[in-house]
Formats: C-alpha cells, structure tokens, sequence
C-alpha cells in the first residue's frame, strides 16, 4: 500500500498540515474516539470545507488546531503548521504546544483565529464590542489605543456595520444575533490571519443573513487573502465556497475531494447519501432521500467502519471486523473505504 | 443612573413604613407587657404591686391604649424629636443605649464582613480553578466544617485554645485595664488582639457560604464560550480569567451583599453572648425577654432598615456591574 506515494508532493509546503489525529475522551467506563486519525491539509489562501454529521468530531477538529480543547481530550498526531508571515513559523506540531504557553498564543488570534459555532455567547455580555475588538488588536499589532480604536472602527466597517462610531461602545444585548456574528467575524479577522477557522458560522442565523454572512467571508478572503477552514453540515455552503472537501463520518475522515469531485464523483456510500439527501433547486419533486439508521458512538469501533450499519453497500465479513485504510483514487481524491481498496476485494474474492 | 437611584430610594419609603408596623405590631404581640413583666420582678423581691398600681404605671406609659395608637406615638416622636421611646430595663432613652453600643457593633460587624469577602474570594477563585486538586478539597472540607460547626462551640474551643496558649481568654473586646481607658495606640491594639476570635467566629459561616456560591460561579462561567473566545485572541490565563469569569461570577456576590450586611449584623447574637461582647446582639436579646419593647423595637427597626438598604446597595452596584441593567435604567 503504497498510497501516499502516488499524491504528487507539492512544491510548497501546505499552511497547515493535519496528520493522523487523534482525540481520545475518556468516558465513564470507556475511551471514545472523537477523533481518530485525521489528516488533510490547507492550502495558502485556500478554502477547504469539513462537512459531516452532529457529533463526528469537527468542532474537536477544529479546535485542536487553535489549542483549544477542553482538558478532558487527550490530543495526538501532528498538527504542523508553516507560517507565511513568520518565517520562524516553520513546521511548528501544534500538538506538541503547551496549550497556555506564549508561542501557542502568539498564533491565536493573529496568524489563526476562529469563528465559533455559538455567535450568540460568543461575546461577553459584560464588555462593549469595541472593548472586546480591540482586545486582540492590542495584543498583537499595536499597544497605541487609539491606533487600535481606528482598525477596530475600520473592521466593523468592513463587515457591514454602519454608524460604526456609535456601535462601538455598546454592548452585545444591543446588536441583532446576525449583527453580533459581524461583531465575531470583525473581532476574527482584525490581526488579519493566515487562516479563519470558521465553526458553523452561519447554523444560528436566519437564511438571508446566512448568505450574507457567507458572502461577507468570501470577500474579506479575496481581500486578505487567507485560507479559510469551514466547518458546516450544509452542503449548499460548501458547493459555494469551498475548493476542496473533507468528509467526516464518526471521527474520520471518509472522502477527501475537490468540491467538484465531491459533487459529481462521490465514492464513499456516506458521502453520496448526502449528496442524494440534499434539496435541490429546480428538481422536479423527488422525494429527499435520508440515511438511514442513526450514528453509533466512537467506541471501539476501531476495527469496523463506524458506517456499516447504516451502508447499502457493505461487504460482511470485511468492513465489520477489520480498519478500513485509506484509499488514493487520484491526485485530489482519496476514500476510506472497502469499495475501492484491492486489500478489501483480495479478501472478498478468497 | 441618578434618576435611578433617587427613585430606588423614594420606592424604599413605603417599605420602610410596612416594616416599622409589623415590627410595632410583633412587639406587642407576646401576652403581658412591660408592667407585668415589672410585676413579676418586683414580687421575686418580695414586694407586690397592687392592680391600681399597676394600671396607673400603665397609663402613664401609654400601655392602656390600643396599639396602632401607641405605635402612631412611637413614630411620631421619632420623626419629630429623633426620640426612639424610653427603654424600660435601662430606664433611659433608646438611643442613649444603642448609642453606646453603636460604635463597636460597626466595627466588628463591618471588619467581619470585610475578612468574610477577603478571604471567601480568592479562596472561591483559587478553588474554582483548581477544582478537585488537593486544594480544592481542603477549601471545601474547611468551608463545610465552618458552615457546620455552630458558632458558639467554635467560639469556646477558639477561647480555650487561646487561654491554653496565651493564657487569656480573650473574652469581651477590650482587657479590665483599657475597659474606661482614654483611647491610645495600645487600646487600639487591644481591641485588635480581642476582634480574632469574633471575627473568625462570626466570618466563619458566611466565608464558607460565600467560597461555594463563588466557586459555582466561577466554575459555570469559566465554560462559556466567551472564555474560549477570549482564549482564541491569544490573551494569557490570568488575564481572561479576572476580565471574564472573575467579574461574571462578581454579580451574583454582590447581589447577595444586602443580606450578609443583616446577617453579620443578626447572626452574631449568641457568639456575643458566649465571648461577652459589648454590642447589639446581647443587649437586643435581652430587650426581648424583658418586654422592653421600644429597646426590642428600634432594634427591630434598624435591622429592617439595615437589609432595605443593603437590599438598595446591592442594586444600585449591579446596576453599574451589568450593563444589561444599565441601559434598561436608561431605557426607563
Ligand atoms: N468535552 C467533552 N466531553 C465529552 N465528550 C465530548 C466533549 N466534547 C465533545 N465530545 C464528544 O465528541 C464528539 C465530537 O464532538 P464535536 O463537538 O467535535 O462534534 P461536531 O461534529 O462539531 O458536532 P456538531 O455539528 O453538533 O457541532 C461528540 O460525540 C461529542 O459528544
Ligand atoms: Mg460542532
């Protein structure tokens, strides 16, 4: 299984580089497996989505590349990262960072930050917005306050709040939910990062606002330039801004594709389950077709694909009793799955 | 904000005028009166007070009238003449007795609760943050020790202790030399030494209460999102714990800041006793059982007043804590 060879090494090295991770939580009586063993990278200035279910590990994901795990995760694997800005940034493991140490914090929030999945609670009631943007600013690009109190201004602008002036000192119970998620957005992108890891940014806000939101993000990107990790289970969201996927099913990564690929050559049966589960527009009025079944916990599911019993495909006797390797299928795809691996026909066919 | 609290205060009257009935009325409400009690006084002396007697005493005192009436007396001359009523037992006037007490009361009551917030908080803090380290339960075990050890018992075994080490009880607030003495340096020095033990006796309880309702907070908001929001801009530990929990946790502490006033206040009265402290606690109890219900009375109603406004305190400080409060007052 010579798989990683025939993925041609690209002449740069990839922003971010996430290999064989690993998040253990340890339950009452068991180990769950949040996360096990994924790996893809992110591209300068690229955006790559992380689709899935409730509860497959993308938030832990997510958050592990910013350090931010709560205590209760054990964290293994590499997360490399290779700043552009600072070239003493060089194939620094995340993982291996003291998650309250300076170097870990020299990263947050000035060469990676984050938008979080609760916009809502995101902001303390306590302080104002300006308070709250400018706290970043100040720690990473200017200790002069009234220099941060323009770029936090500038920010706010930006993002589409008008009367920015008066909204910079009031407090978050006096902005809108989709105004407040402009306020984490600004409050994100003010130390102008290398790379926005946005965790459902849209999940709470209404439909417009949501395509504001996500309209807002693609042109900040092309004006920044940064590469963007977006989290979603939306589909839709991820046909639009994404150039390449990965698919999460159970705390792996099950199809790793360009958008496109994704879209029109979906391999694993989980993926093309959702692309089939996904309204389209104009389609005559075919049914949605839902998977079936419900997730299993990541608990010694080691040596079984978390899939199986839900699969239409599945092959007894393979996918029930033994891991499922990864796949490449070309340049830009691979699979985790028996389908498409010779190991898994060898076996079949004996 | 001024508008606020003008109005916060204004609101307090009519509360104030409620309380200062029921009090009147809960005075007079036990059977007998002052007279009767004086009776009984007078015939363990072997002298016996005729009916007529006993009825001329009576309406002198205004004991015969209904007891609205006397409490429309009562207040009368409180809010013309400051004068509280005559206490019974002392024979002079109220305030002449509580005046003598007033001052010391303060200073144990507010020094108590001075060391109840000093020491409840850091160890709150420190407890939250480090929850189920050693630590930790050590906090937790001395802290329900505290709460559940009555303060009289403390209060002697802290006496023994200190007879057995320094060979003084420490009991009352000042020793026999400095009792009448002019105050000096070394009569405030005395006093200092004799305040320990009151007021690790009488912090003890609400220390332990407020370490848990501290470190519950603190525990619940050290979890919200916008810690690792905060976290995720790069700021150090320390830092976003005092911005964020910290001050998050604070509202609550001072929203329950009316009631410790009145219960440092109230909560000391027998450890005053059992340590033969000179304040409130013991003369107020002592006006109970004597019937000396304007003594009894004005306690009452200074208690009342003391958690109405410790009550307003309170809101008045979460209204400036919480800008949620704040712009609904500006809002109003
Ligand atoms: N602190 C924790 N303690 C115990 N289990 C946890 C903890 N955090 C996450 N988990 C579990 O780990 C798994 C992955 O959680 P994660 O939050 O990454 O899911 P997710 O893919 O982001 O889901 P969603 O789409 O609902 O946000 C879930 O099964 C979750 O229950
Ligand atoms: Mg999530």
């Amino acid at each position: 299984m010579n798989v990683n060879n025939i993925k041609q090494q690209p002449e740069e090295k990839p922003l971010l580089s996430v290999k064989n991770l690993n998040i253990e939580i340890q339950m009452d009586n068991a180990v769950l497996n949040a996360v096990d063993g994924v790996s893809f990278n992110i591209e300068k200035g690229k955006t790559l989505g992380l689709v899935g279910e409730s509860g497959c590990g993308k938030s832990l994901t997510s958050r592990s590349i910013m350090s931010l795990n709560p205590k209760e995760c054990e964290t293994t694997g590499e997360i490399l990262y290779n700043s552009t800005i600072d070239k003493k940034m060089n194939n620094v493991n995340i993982v291996d960072l003291d998650p309250t140490g300076k170097k870990v914090r020299s990263i947050r929030g000035k060469k990676i930050s984050m938008i979080f999945q609760e916009p809502m609670t995101a902001l303390s009631p306590l302080y104002t917005i300006g308070n709250q943007i400018m706290e970043a600013i100040l720690l990473h690009r200017t200790k002069n306050k009234k220099e941060a109190k323009k770029i936090a201004l500038e920010m706010l602008r930006k993002v589409g709040i008008s009367d920015e002036e008066k909204r910079f000192d009031q407090y978050p119970h006096e902005f809108s939910g989709g105004m407040r998620q402009r306020v984490v957005i600004a409050m994100a992108l003010s130390c102008n990062p290398e790379l926005l890891i946005a965790d459902e940014p849209t999940t709470a806000l209404d439909v417009t606002i949501q395509a504001q939101v996500m309209e807002l993000m693609k042109s900040l990107q092309y004006e920044f330039g940064m590469a963007i990790l977006l989290v979603t289970h939306d589909l839709g969201v991820i046909a639009e801004m994404c150039d390449e996927v990965a698919v999460m099913y159970l705390g792996k990564v099950v199809e790793k594709a360009s958008v496109r690929e994704i879209f029109y050559n979906p391999k694993h049966p989980y993926t093309k389950g959702l692309i089939k589960s996904m309204p389209k527009l104009g389609s005559e009025k075919k049914r949605l077709e839902p998977i079936e079944g419900t997730v299993p916990l990541a608990i010694n599911m080691r040596n079984k694909c978390g899939f199986y019993d839900r699969c239409s495909e599945r092959i007894a006797g393979v996918c029930d009793v033994k891991a499922v390797p990864d796949t490449q299928l070309s340049a830009d795809h691979s699979v985790r799955c028996f389908l498409y691996s010779e190991y898994g026909e060898e076996e079949k066919n004996a | 904000m001024l508008k606020y609290i003008l109005r916060r205060i204004i609101l307090v009257i009519p509360v104030l005028i409620l309380v200062s009935v029921i009090v009147f009325f809960i005075i007079q409400l036990p059977p007998g009166d002052y007279v009767t009690h004086f009776a009984a006084e007078m015939a363990a002396q072997g002298e016996t007070l005729t009916q007529e007697e006993m009825d001329e005493l009576r309406a002198t005192l205004n004991l015969d009238r209904h007891w609205f009436v006397q409490y429309l007396f009562w207040m009368k001359d409180i809010l013309l003449h400051f004068d509280f009523g005559h206490s019974f037992n002392y024979d002079e006037p109220v305030t002449a007795v509580i005046d003598r007490y007033m001052a010391l009361t303060l200073i144990v009551s507010f020094i108590t609760m001075a060391f109840t917030y000093l020491v409840a908080i850091p160890i709150g803090i420190y407890s939250a943050v480090k929850h189920y380290s050693i630590g930790d339960y050590i906090a937790s075990t001395i802290g329900f020790l505290g709460m559940a050890t009555p303060n009289f018992l403390l209060a002697i075994i802290l006496m023994y202790f200190s007879y057995v080490n320094f060979g003084d009880p420490l009991l009352g607030l000042f020793s026999s030399e400095y009792e009448n003495a002019a105050w000096s340096w070394g009569k405030v020095w005395d006093l200092a030494k004799h305040m320990v033990i009151p007021i690790i006796v009488i912090g003890t309880a609400s220390t332990a209460g407020l370490i848990r309702i501290m470190r519950g907070q603190l525990l619940d908001e050290i979890n919200k999102p916008n810690v690792v929001t905060a976290r995720s801009k790069g700021l150090s530990e320390s830092r976003i714990l005092f911005k964020y929990p910290t001050r998050a946790a604070l509202n609550p502490i001072v929203s329950t800041f009316g009631w410790t006033l009145s219960n440092i206040f109230t909560g000391s009265t027998i450890t005053a006793i059992v340590l033969n402290l000179p304040i409130q606690g013991p003369v107020m109890y002592n006006a109970l059982l004597g019937q000396d219900m304007y003594l009894a009375g004005t306690w009452l109603l200074f208690m009342a007043i003391l958690t109405v406004l410790g009550t307003l305190i309170s809101d008045i400080l979460l209204a400036w804590l919480d800008p949620k409060i704040r712009t609904e007052i500006k809002g109003g």
